[in-house]
């Protein structure tokens, strides 16, 4: 019964998406007030009917009721209840129910923060913002029903890949899912603006929170799936340029560009056109994202001759949005006036460069990530495009962008002094550069890139720092107050960018510095790694909620110091039976050392197949992107945007 | 009309002048950059039938997939090395690989190793893949499998 309410209310929610997408939308193109009233209401509905309809999927998966198809396919009694709940979203129908779900909530958050917009352009907003959540409900409901029954049903379900049942992969689809759905507002209101035919600063203060609220999520959703690949997965890496990966840097790349090009909109009133085509690029790239990845077609393009209805909607759906988006940019460009003029050297062009890099960067990740399938359309040969090309190609085109972030908020906007620029930052960048060449000079002459990408981090962590340290004069007096009255804004970007630098220099030691060592070991057995001395204790059997595992200890000691003892697991979950590697991490602030036990060797029961893997400064990376999703945060508190609205400033 | 740096129409034109200079400037380097790195980076994927059927040149990277023959896999005394016979129905290749297996590796079961080719000996694989989605039968591999006519339809799979 709840199912089938579930399913109604999913109907219910389609049916007011379309209301509110083309009632309120005539009444603003013909200006009748009565009718653009349905907006906000038609918004508060479709989010309620659209919690029913998602608490009554995960009511199905907590109570296991097998007689729903998808239940069935995806969960298990036995299964802890935090992984009955992760499994609403771990499968195509439920995560696009969850997409509808959270496109509804931004839809209601527009609708409710956006009350003093223009009401024609709030109006138009949630129009767009409706209309793409009616694609979302028709394709569920027209092709990929979560609520399907099935008959006669099963008395057990299939239970869910084992991999996925971890607390990191719990989390990383909603933050990820909100990131890419939080796009679709900067979205709505660039198109809102194609429509009226406006740009203007205050529409950029309008676009710019949203857009840090979704980088946020995406910053910290990529994260935790990289975070859980490199514990989960059991190789030490955090990266593997895996299509499902690319697909959601992608739109970080777009949005990282967007979130820098809609302050030139605000400070400057120019740029306006490329930063409306840049929101309509992002969310194309989160759209682009969730429907590649979930319809499998980057592993092969056949996949989606297993079920052509839903491919054929996709196609369609994409390239109405894109399509159509594009279009009516192509249209209506010429409308949005351009604005201040700017010299070469100037706030204004840095920011251009990072946009044109980034940009750039997201074309080329695009690139290789399509490659394989134009390459299998055109010549039917099945290729893959492997990690170097990636490496190569987006690495170089990082080095200007990490030199120039490192320039970029000290230069002056409209236009700045050359000679004076480079006299200010000529001292922290000898020191990088010197800094640079004893790193590649201590690491023995290595590979030569290491000393350049931890040369890069210091740069731009020192720049940042010189300029934040310059804005506030810190040696005058008065420097905390000053400190204290930055706009937080400023304060975010510091943030942001010091964080970036964090990760950077995480991730050169991580990369090349990474030692490895496999052996078999015996009881009492000991390796070195990475200056540590494990000794390997033994192994004894443990029995989880759904599997049984084998846990081998290692004590690990330090110049004869006895540090800790790490535990790694070789768990074979019971449904589907399948084994899975646990690795232990005994993380520091110099770097992580990992251990991993595989089977046992056929000999005996007291040899076994062990990894270990010494990663320096891979906890850098970690706390890298932490940093910069405070810094995100600490922006996104500025008292610009709330003030940006009329009567939230009144207040 | 003359260039003009003077003028506000003038300043706007060298303006885009400079975007447009820079953006060349980029994008020939990008472009430069992708074919440079594109060169090596790409595998071809080749079932069994298609390495024999190709002749292709010693030393060219390459992913070759199958089901791992049941009963061929041997464990080298030392423990890391591992040998195994991988099929598509039609041909076999034998396969030597140190390191350490993926969870999933089973004998029956689909297999994706990359390795560079060599006509004289096994094909010595330098990495045995495992992708972290939930399809058990790699895409690529299950092709190869239908088109030869191995592959059984078990179970439809399911894609996340």
């Amino acid at each position: 019964m709840i199912v089938e309410i579930g399913h109604y209310t999913l109907i219910l929610a389609c049916c007011l998406s379309f209301i509110q997408g083309t009632i309120p939308l005539y009444g603003a193109l013909n200006n009748k007030g009565r009718l653009m009233a349905v907006s906000a209401p038609a918004a508060y509905g479709q989010l309620f009917f659209a919690i029913l309809s998602f608490a009554a999927l995960m009511y199905a998966f907590v109570v296991s009721d097998f007689s729903v198809a998808n239940v069935a396919r995806n969960s298990h009694t036995l299964k802890p209840m935090l992984y009955k709940i992760s499994a609403v979203w771990g499968n195509h129908e439920g995560s696009i129910l969850f997409w509808a779900l959270i496109l509804s909530i931004y839809g209601a958050m527009v609708a409710y923060f956006g009350r003093n917009l223009p009401k024609t352009l709030h109006v138009k907003v949630l129009a767009i913002q409706a209309l793409v959540g009616l694609g979302f409900y028709l394709f569920l409901l027209l092709t990929s029903n979560p609520f399907e029954r099935v008959y006669p049903f099963p008395m057990e379900g299939n239970g869910l890949n084992p991999l996925l049942q971890d607390p990191g992969l719990a989390f990383h689809p909603p933050l990820l899912y909100m990131g890419y759905v939080g796009l679709s507002v900067t979205f709505s209101f660039a198109v809102g603006a194609l429509i009226e035919g406006r740009v203007d600063a205050a529409w950029a203060r309008w676009v710019r929170p949203w857009t840090l609220l979704a980088w946020c999520f995406l910053t910290a959703g990529i994260t935790l799936g990289s975070w859980w690949a490199y514990y989960e997965l059991g190789w030490g890496g955090w990266w593997f340029w895996d299509p499902v990966e690319n697909a959601s840097l992608m739109p970080w790349l777009a949005a990282t560009a967007l979130l820098h090009s809609a302050i030139v909109v605000e400070k400057r009133d120019t740029l306006k056109s490329w930063t409306v085509l840049l929101a309509i690029i992002a969310f194309s790239f989160s759209l682009l994202g969730t429907f590649i990845v979930r319809s499998g077609v980057l592993t092969s393009v056949h996949a989606f001759a297993t079920d052509p209805e839903r491919g054929v909607f996709i196609l369609m759906f994409l390239f109405l949005v894109i399509g159509g988006s594009l279009l009516l940019f192509a249209l209506r460009a010429d409308k949005l006036q351009p604005g201040g003029l700017f010299a070469p050297i100037s706030r204004e062009s840095m920011l251009v460069i990072n946009n044109l890099l980034l940009s750039v960067a997201a074309v080329v990740v695009l690139f290789g990530t399509l490659y394989p399938l134009l390459r299998d359309a055109f010549t039917g040969d099945k290729i893959t495009v492997g990690p170097p090309f990636f490496n190569i190609a987006f690495g170089f085109l990082m080095i200007p962008l990490l030199l120039v972030m490192g320039v970029g908020p000290s230069v002056n906007w409209k236009r700045a002094d050359l000679k004076g620029l480079a006299s200010r930052l000529s001292f922290v960048f000898l020191t990088s550069l010197a800094a640079t060449i004893c790193f590649f000079i201590i690491s023995g002459g290595g590979d030569i890139m290491a000393a350049v990408w931890l040369g890069l981090g210091l740069w731009l962590a020192l720049s940042t720092l010189f300029e934040w340290a310059e804005r506030i004069k810190i040696f005058k007096s008065g420097a905390i107050k000053r400190m204290s009255r930055q706009p937080r804004a400023s304060l975010g970007m510091s943030f942001g960018h010091l964080g970036l630098a964090v990760a950077v220099i995480g991730m050169a030691g991580s990369s090349f510095w990474s030692t490895e060592y496999q052996n078999v070991m015996a009881y009492g057995d000991k390796a070195k790694i990475g200056g540590y001395e494990l000794e390997f204790i033994d192994t004894d059997g443990v029995t989880g909620p759904n599997y049984t595992a084998v846990k081998a200890s290692f004590d690990v000691s330090k110049e004869g110091i006895f540090i800790d003892t790490l535990e790694p697991e070789a768990r074979v979950y019971l449904t589907p039976p399948m084994p899975t590697t646990e690795a232990a991490i005994l993380s520091t602030f110099s770097g992580d050392l990992f251990v991993v036990i595989g089977e046992a060797n056929s000999e005996g029961y007291d040899r076994w197949a062990v990894r270990l893997y010494y990663k320096p400064l891979q906890i850098w990376i970690w706390s890298g992107v932490i940093i910069m999703v405070i810094g995100g945060l600490i922006s996104l508190s500025d008292r610009r945007f709330r003030t940006g609205a009329p009567k939230g400033g009144k207040k | 009309m003359a260039f003009d740096g003077n003028t506000r129409a003038g300043k706007r034109k060298k303006k885009r002048l400079y975007l447009v200079l820079t953006t060349m400037t980029i994008l020939v380097l990008a472009v430069g950059l992708v074919l440079t790195a594109l060169e090596d980076s790409i595998s071809l994927f080749l079932d069994p039938s298609e390495l024999k059927e190709r002749n292709i040149a010693d030393g060219q990277h390459i992913r070759l997939g199958g089901l791992v023959v049941e009963d061929s896999f041997v464990k080298d005394s030392d423990g890391l090395t591992y040998y195994f016979d991988v099929t598509d129905g039609a041909e076999t290749v034998s396969v030597t690989y140190k390191g350490s297996l993926p969870d999933l590796f089973r004998e029956g079961q689909g297999v994706v190793l990359e390795g560079k080719t060599n006509s004289k000996g096994p094909f010595n694989a330098s990495e045995v893949l495992a992708k972290h989605d939930e399809n058990y039968m790699p895409k690529e591999v299950m092709d190869s499998l239908k088109k030869r006519g191995v592959y059984r339809d078990a179970n439809e799979e399911e894609s996340i």
